[in-house]
């Protein structure tokens, strides 16, 4: 049986390969939404911080929680909410020509 | 039942998230189907949300609400207010706020197990030590990240001074920092400090980890910058990775490495662009403005007006448009393009050749013509550019200057020697739209200004563009 540990560096380190495979085949035109959107990705530590405010009490564990959530949420919804913004500009040439 | 969610469906659902990531970023590999991509990428979000929110079950859910409230709407207005111009800072702030967030989670993890029960023993000893390790290595790339995220911002927000911030032994210093901080987390991490030793030592460690942030990005010039933000976001990747690890969460890890990789990726790209070595961008403390070069050096320079672009313009079978930085400042991108369709109608190929580091990040120039209704299909890229020249009839180059330097190529003492540049110099006319003949980032003469069929037009690009379309309309 593997540790946990063990799974999770086979699982990152497979996980990077798909991302290399994946993105090197991103075209030049779209890398700032790439980096946006790959941005918005990396706000899944709001995952991680739901859980680290789930009482209501006043303590530091929780304060650093929910300012967690804050930052994360910030970096998701502005990230996903921008790149759509930018890939609308996009498609809105497309479509007219 | 409740077993069954949490040993099975939750990890189920975690997997279809993860999956769904993958196929998003799959989406922005065409432009058609970019936007489809980015919304499945936010789906695989929602659906890793509500998995967590199921999850953890019936808890106080007051303070979560406040902070998606609080997070979301600042968020909802930064997306919809920033100009695209602006879209590199941006971009750098979300960042700093994704490292930020996972250097707060693993604090409170840390302080929720291991400080306020004032449990004995260490970190390592309660966590585990991969959990403590991890926690520790997400404090500290996280905070790194964060601060040099903020860095970024100021510089490329102009709140701060493009130029590099070199201080005395710089070097030792961060070395210094470096060690201060893994020393910390290690002692946050096994010590049997009791909870004062280990709160004591997480703060600092977050401390030391913001400094070195500010410290790794401050000597680093505004014609990086490119490279910067690529690299702070593999850094917040990283970070959410690690995050990933101390949660034994494989959805966080699987995410955090996609965008690892990510920018890992444009940051290669962005440094091969400028014939850099990643260390060589943060040691060396190149872009300093205002070096060697200046006017006097130039001779042969020929100055000419909107009028005689016109003439040139006027003959010339295909013209090709070179935007730089400058054309990001001047904001002239929707008056080159006015002028790219008023040459069309007269029957003139146009397109426009965009180097990987014309903008102040990877792409930025292409979403700024995309603002401009310029279709992506007339942006050629470097490669595909330069063959291309040499049968070009005129180039109009507006606010570049450093990507279309001849002596990249020619002079193998220039320090961009090998740099890979624009071939602007083999097509039949060169107009170049500058304000002065003052050096680029590099600080270095541009040969480029005093060839014969360089015409130089002095001004504001988007004033001479316009006296441009002026002149053009009149022919």
């Amino acid at each position: 049986m593997m540790g946990a540990l063990l799974v999770g560096i086979y699982v990152f380190v497979l996980a990077i390969f798909v991302g290399f495979e994946i993105i090197t085949k991103i075209p030049p035109t779209l890398h700032t939404p790439l980096m946006s959107g790959a941005n918005a990705i990396s706000g899944i530590t709001l995952v991680g911080s739901l859980a680290a405010a789930t009482t209501g009490a006043v303590t530091a564990a929780n304060v650093l929680g929910l300012v967690a959530i804050i930052f994360a949420t910030i970096n998701v919804v502005g990230g996903f909410l921008v790149t759509n913004r930018m890939l609308a500009m996009f498609g809105a040439k497309k479509a007219k020509r | 039942m409740s077993q069954l969610v949490e040993s099975v469906l939750v990890p189920i659902f975690y997997l279809l998230s993860a999956v769904l990531f993958i196929f998003g970023l799959k989406g922005l590999t065409r432009v058609r189907t970019a936007q489809r991509g980015n919304a499945l990428a936010a789906l695989a979000m929602l659906i890793a949300v509500v998995t967590t929110l199921v999850d953890l079950g019936l808890v106080d859910y007051r303070w979560i609400i406040a902070g998606l409230v609080i997070g979301g709407l600042i968020g909802t207005v930064a997306a919809v207010k920033v100009e695209m111009t602006g879209m590199p800072e941006m971009v750098a702030l979300f960042n700093g706020f994704g490292g930020g967030a996972s250097t707060l989670v693993a604090c409170s993890i840390v302080w929720l197990n291991v400080i306020e029960p004032a449990a004995a023993g260490s970190t390592a000893s309660i966590l585990g030590p991969d959990a403590a390790i991890t926690a520790f290595l997400s404090m500290l790339i996280g905070a790194v990240t964060f601060s040099g995220s903020l860095i970024a911002f100021l510089k490329l927000s102009g709140r701060m001074g493009g130029q590099p911030t070199l201080i005395p032994g710089r070097h030792l210093v961060n070395g210094l920092f470096a060690v201060a901080a893994i020393a910390a987390g290690l002692y946050m991490a096994f010590a049997i400090g009791g909870p004062s030793g280990v709160a004591t030592a997480a703060l600092v460690l977050v401390a030391v980890s913001l400094v070195l942030g500010v410290l790794l990005v401050i000597p680093v010039g505004g014609a990086d910058m490119p490279v910067i933000i690529s690299f702070l976001n593999s850094l917040s990747g990283l970070a959410a990775s690690m995050t990933g690890f101390v949660l034994s969460n494989n959805l966080l890890i699987i995410s955090g490495a996609l965008v690892g990789a990510s920018g890992l990726i444009l940051t290669q790209i962005m440094c091969v662009a400028m014939n850099r070595t990643l260390a060589n961008v943060f040691f060396s403390g190149f872009g300093q403005e205002g070096g060697a070069a200046d006017s006097r050096e130039y001779s042969n320079v020929r100055s000419c007006g909107a009028e005689e672009a016109a003439m040139v313009l006027e003959s010339a079978e295909s013209v090709v448009i070179v935007p730089g930085y400058g054309l990001a400042v001047a904001q002239a991108q929707h008056t080159a393009r006015e002028l790219a369709d008023l040459l069309e109608k007269r029957g003139t190929k146009v397109t426009y050749a965009i180097h990987p580091v014309a903008g102040r990040m990877p792409g930025h120039m292409n979403v700024l013509l995309a603002e401009a209704d310029v279709p992506y299909d007339k942006l050629i890229e470097m490669d595909a550019a330069n063959p291309e020249f040499k049968l070009t009839s005129a180039v109009i180059l507006v606010g570049a200057n450093d990507v279309v330097n001849p002596a990249a190529e020619m002079d193998p003492q220039s320090p961009i020697a090998g740099m890979p540049v624009l071939k602007v110099w083999e097509a039949g006319t060169v107009m170049v739209i500058k304000r002065s003949l003052s050096p680029g980032f590099a600080g270095i003469k541009n040969p480029l200004f005093e060839n014969d069929n360089t015409m130089m037009i002095f001004g504001d690009g988007k004033k001479v563009l316009q006296d441009m379309v002026a002149e053009v309309k009149q022919l």
